[in-house]
């Protein structure tokens, strides 16, 4: 390793030391205006009273401070669910809105430097040690030691990394109280962006998309000479930074709701609730652009260029989750079960969490024009079921956390209703395919092996088939580490898409038809 | 009467695939498939990404280890001592016996040594089967500081990526006056050379391995070249070809040469008894532009698709059609199609080359002197099989095939236009009744350059 990737290696641990560290910092201080200014209208006055033992305590750390407001509010709370009085009790969970208004640290005192010193060093450091990998090196892809790799072949810095993402998830889904010195640290640069308070979810965009910049290099230089890869790569990048995180804060900026423009439904689940029909309708032109514009996308966009381009024009050159999987994900990508038991139950899973998806969302808008007569609140139990299993755990703590141990698509094979539907108009009717070149596979198993989607590649190419699967996102890999270049991906006529020849090219001594 | 016995003796490409095809056409066959080397079938082509940590072993073995069982093909792993031609019976090295009603020797090759001194010394080795890895993988662990790999061609050149993943410097020393050149014409050639050299392998041509040094441990110390240098070196990799893996074979009723004679119909002089792949050496060349041993993974896989053929339907002779041939030279692709002398005479032939500035990418046509097109060789880019297959055996005109090149390139989107620049050299050289293509819009936007 040269000096200047060490230099970055050190300077990125430091930075990930730092942000560990950083929720622990500080200690909290709760008084009466804070749970006021922190608190909706109608539970001002009792969360007032409920929390007033905690006025005025310095609590010295997150920890003590939680377990004090959880002991005060549940104690609350039981009571009522004890005597039944569901309509009294509150709801809404303001751990997070108090802790982070009680929080003093240094943190909070000087967000920029801490922001620096945290997100900042581990984003320079994992550019510095990107930015010129393989620089001695003829450009070519170079996937040496992979499975010598501690850290990528399911080795203890791989269950290091698993465990610490998957814990990194559990905070932000379920306890961001935790984590709201962190959030005071990106509050500055969230007041700058749109003008509001940092939230968790504007914490984990910024990470988020600071990752897939930073691994993004790592791509360029990783498959150098491979100009698919850096095009792909590239505009991953560009999708995660425009559309999924600046394009909304600057929407909110100039009051309009927040949108991402190129999350689709049913990946965006919410597209129909009804808070968010709601958002669109009050949000004048916008919000009706942004309606049409989600509506078009579903009905229009995905089965128009899923016919021409397969799904790959989504999974791996726009989508977020994608984004992610392409690029920090990338060292993964090996780690993905080939078995055909594997493929067996994503078949289940995957159309499983569409049929959900599209049931929950079909009965959601049937309830909304019924005038919620049709179901009442049933729906929000059932949005509120579907957020935590699927969109929540699945999505996040399963689709991230589990790169180290599935490989960098958990989410996208296992779970994604959108990638099923793509899938489905991929499978019957799109001109993509993969391609074999006649009878030049020697089944080394390249191609398998760094198949993200779990496909077994080979089992294709060495009988001369093209490769036409639903789960397949395009990502170009099974191409690019082809040390025979028989494989490619390609747009061609519908006929012929899928071949299937007994003998293949090279042998003439049995005719087929003879 | 209890179905036959199909016994194959080595569980390579050839192998496999004719147990395969076999069992496709055939339920009732008894197949067993004896291999001492490993459980299940693997690609041999990729040891070398399993010793580079690319992949796991695992990772090289094309079939779930189900598959063998529900398709009840019996494998065995054991080592075959000898076989009793007379009674139908093989001997294991275990004492133990097998019957067979049909034999098939499918046992491929082995490294050649051409008994320099030496050359059993620890630490020299060749490369070719799971136990050679092995061996390279405990005798490369440590205490390398250079390694000399003799003999020039592809095992060789993988072992020299193998060992530079381990930092292992490497001498490589060619006999000949370029790598590869009795395969590749002198342009290409010198561009796997100059690659080579390119990653910091020391290529030392035009010379030959005159004798190998013990130390005080019987390990290699040194070698001493043919111009009298001597190496120090821990490692020695032998890699000047390798030859059928026949021995056990040797003096029996089978009539063995270098391979076990064969005919066109994989038959040997024993009924009942075939022999495909690496191992076979067939009585007749099965086409003018092809040797009577066939050491290609293709080649292999195409015996076993005919005999399987041939055992279940009815006897055809293996015709191998357009010859085709692919590798990698460390970074580059190459890919060759129909008949690619590396010397000829231009007389007979008209050879057109076409290379890129970059020194990496080149393309050469060789077509008659009526300009049809006999075959092609191509570097750093990707052609297409099919493609060629139909022009060579159509015998296209070399402008014909020139004018639709873009047809033919097998590279993925956005990559250079490659054909471009070839269409462009080529009318400059030879005319021709034809537009070289532009660059179209996405390319011009998006496309890598020339």
């Amino acid at each position: 390793m040269k000096t200047i990737e060490k230099i970055g290696l050190g300077l990125f641990l430091i930075g990930l030391a730092v942000f560990t560290a950083v929720p622990f910092l500080g200690n909290y201080t709760l008084s009466e205006e804070l749970v006021l200014a922190n608190t909706k209208d109608i539970h001002q006055e009792k969360m007032a009273e409920i929390l007033a033992p905690m006025y005025g305590q310095e609590y010295g750390s997150n920890f003590s401070f939680l377990s004090a407001f959880g002991e005060n509010f549940n104690t609350y709370n039981d009571n009522l669910k004890a005597q039944q009085l569901w309509d009294q009790v509150i709801w809404d969970d303001y751990g997070f809105a108090l802790a982070k208004a009680a929080a003093s640290s240094p943190v909070r005192d000087n967000p920029w430097l801490w922001l620096g010193l945290s997100i900042g060093l581990a984003a320079l450091g994992g550019y510095l040690y990107n930015f010129r990998q393989y620089s001695d090196e003829p450009s070519g892809i170079k996937n040496n030691g992979i499975f010598h790799s501690k850290l990528k072949n399911k080795g203890w810095l791989g269950m290091i990394t698993g465990g610490y993402l998957i814990l990194f998830y559990i905070l932000l889904y379920w306890f961001p109280a935790y984590l709201v010195n962190l959030v005071w640290m990106v509050e500055p640069v969230s007041k700058l962006l749109s003008g509001g308070p940092a939230s968790q979810w504007f914490l984990y965009g910024l990470v988020y998309t600071l990752a897939i910049l930073v691994m993004g290099v790592r791509m360029f230089r990783k498959y150098r000479g491979n100009k698919y890869q850096q095009l792909r790569t590239a505009s991953v990048m560009f999708f995660q930074t425009a559309f999924a995180f600046l394009i909304p804060e600057i929407l909110v900026l100039l009051n309009q709701p927040y949108f991402d423009f190129k999350n689709i439904w049913p990946l965006d689940y919410d597209f129909f609730y009804d808070y968010q029909i709601s958002t669109f309708l009050s949000g004048g032109g916008m919000g009706m652009f942004m309606l049409i514009w989600g509506i078009l996308l579903i009905i229009v966009g995905v089965p128009v260029f899923t016919y021409f381009y397969g799904k790959r024009w989504y999974c791996s050159w726009v989508c977020g989750c994608g984004g992610l999987a392409e690029t920090v994900g990338d060292p993964f990508r090996q780690l993905s079960d080939k078995s055909l038991k594997a493929w067996k139950y994503e078949r289940w899973i995957i159309h499983s969490v569409l049929v959900l998806a599209v049931v929950i969302t079909a009965v959601t808008i049937a309830n909304y024009f019924s005038g919620f007569s049709f179901l009442g609140n049933v729906t929000n139990q059932l949005h509120s079921f579907y957020g935590f299993a699927i969109g929540s755990a699945f999505a996040g703590v399963v689709g991230t956390g589990f790169y180290p141990f599935m490989g960098n698509r958990v989410w996208c094979r296992f779970g994604c209703p959108l990638a099923a539907y793509l899938g489905i108009v991929q499978r019957f009717k799109s001109r993509f395919r993969i391609t074999t070149n006649g009878g030049q596979c020697i089944s080394c198993g390249n191609c398998s092996t760094y198949c993200e989607m779990g496909i077994d590649v080979r089992a294709y190419a060495q009988k001369g088939q093209n490769i036409v699967r639903s789960s397949c996102v395009g990502c170009g890999v099974c191409s690019a580490v082809c040390p025979r270049g028989v494989l490619k991906l390609e747009n061609g006529p519908e006929e012929n898409r899928i071949i299937d020849l007994p003998i293949i090219i090279g042998n003439d001594s049995i005719k087929l038809n003879a | 009467m209890s179905a036959r016995h199909l016994v194959i003796i080595g569980n390579g490409i050839s192998g496999i695939t004719l147990a395969r095809h076999v069992r496709k056409m055939d339920l009732d066959t008894r197949i067993t498939v004896i291999s001492g080397e490993s459980d299940y079938f693997f690609s041999r082509t990729a040891l070398m990404y399993v010793f580079m940590g690319h992949m796991k072993f695992e990772h090289t073995q094309p079939y779930e280890s189900w598959f063998w069982e529900k398709n009840r093909i019996e494998l065995k792993k054991v080592w075959v001592q000898k076989v009793e031609f007379s009674e139908n019976v093989l001997v294991f090295d275990s004492g133990e016996k097998m019957a067979y009603d049909i034999l098939v020797i499918a046992t491929g090759s082995k490294p050649n040594k051409f008994g320099w001194p030496g050359q059993d010394l620890e630490g020299v080795q060749g490369l070719y089967s799971k136990q050679d890895l092995e061996l390279m993988e405990k005798n490369t662990n440590q205490g390398v500081k250079r390694a000399v790999i003799v003999g020039g061609g592809l095992i060789g050149i993988e072992m020299a990526e193998m060992l530079a993943y381990k930092k292992i410097p490497v001498t490589f020393l060619v006999r000949e006056k370029g790598f590869w050149d009795n395969v590749l014409p002198k342009e290409e050639s010198e561009l796997v050379g100059r690659h080579i050299r390119e990653h910091h392998i020391d290529l030392q041509l035009e010379t030959e391995l005159k004798e190998i040094l013990s130390d005080s441990k019987g390990r290699v110390r040194a070698v001493v070249t043919s111009l009298g240098e001597e190496i120090s070196c821990e490692f020695v990799g032998l890699t000047a070809g390798v030859s059928p893996n026949v021995d056990f074979l040797r003096n029996t009723e089978l009539k063995v040469n270098r391979g076990v004679k064969v005919d066109a119909f994989f038959q040997t002089n024993i009924p009942d008894v075939y022999a495909i792949g690496d191992c076979a050496e067939f009585e007749n060349p099965p086409a003018a532009d092809r040797r009577t041993i066939e050491q290609v993974w293709y080649t292999g896989r195409m015996h076993g698709e005919t005999l399987a053929h041939n055992l279940c339907k009815r006897p055809v002779p293996y015709q191998p059609g357009i010859w085709f041939n692919s590798a990698k030279f460390l970074d580059i692709e190459y890919q060759t199609y129909g008949t690619v002398p590396p010397k000829w005479d231009d007389s007979e032939l008209e050879s057109f080359y076409w290379e890129h500035s970059s020194g990496k990418v080149c393309f050469r046509m060789f077509m008659n002197t009526a300009g049809q097109i006999l075959g092609i060789n191509n570097f750093g880019f990707r052609l297409r099989h099919e493609f060629f297959d139909q022009a060579i055996r159509e015998k296209w005109s070399g402008e014909k095939v020139i004018a639709k090149l873009d047809k033919a390139n097998f590279d993925p989107e956005f990559f250079a236009p490659y054909y471009m620049e070839i269409q462009k050299a080529f009318k400059e050289q030879f005319g021709g009744n034809f537009q070289p293509a532009k660059k179209s819009f996405i390319q011009k936007l998006f496309g890598a350059s020339v």
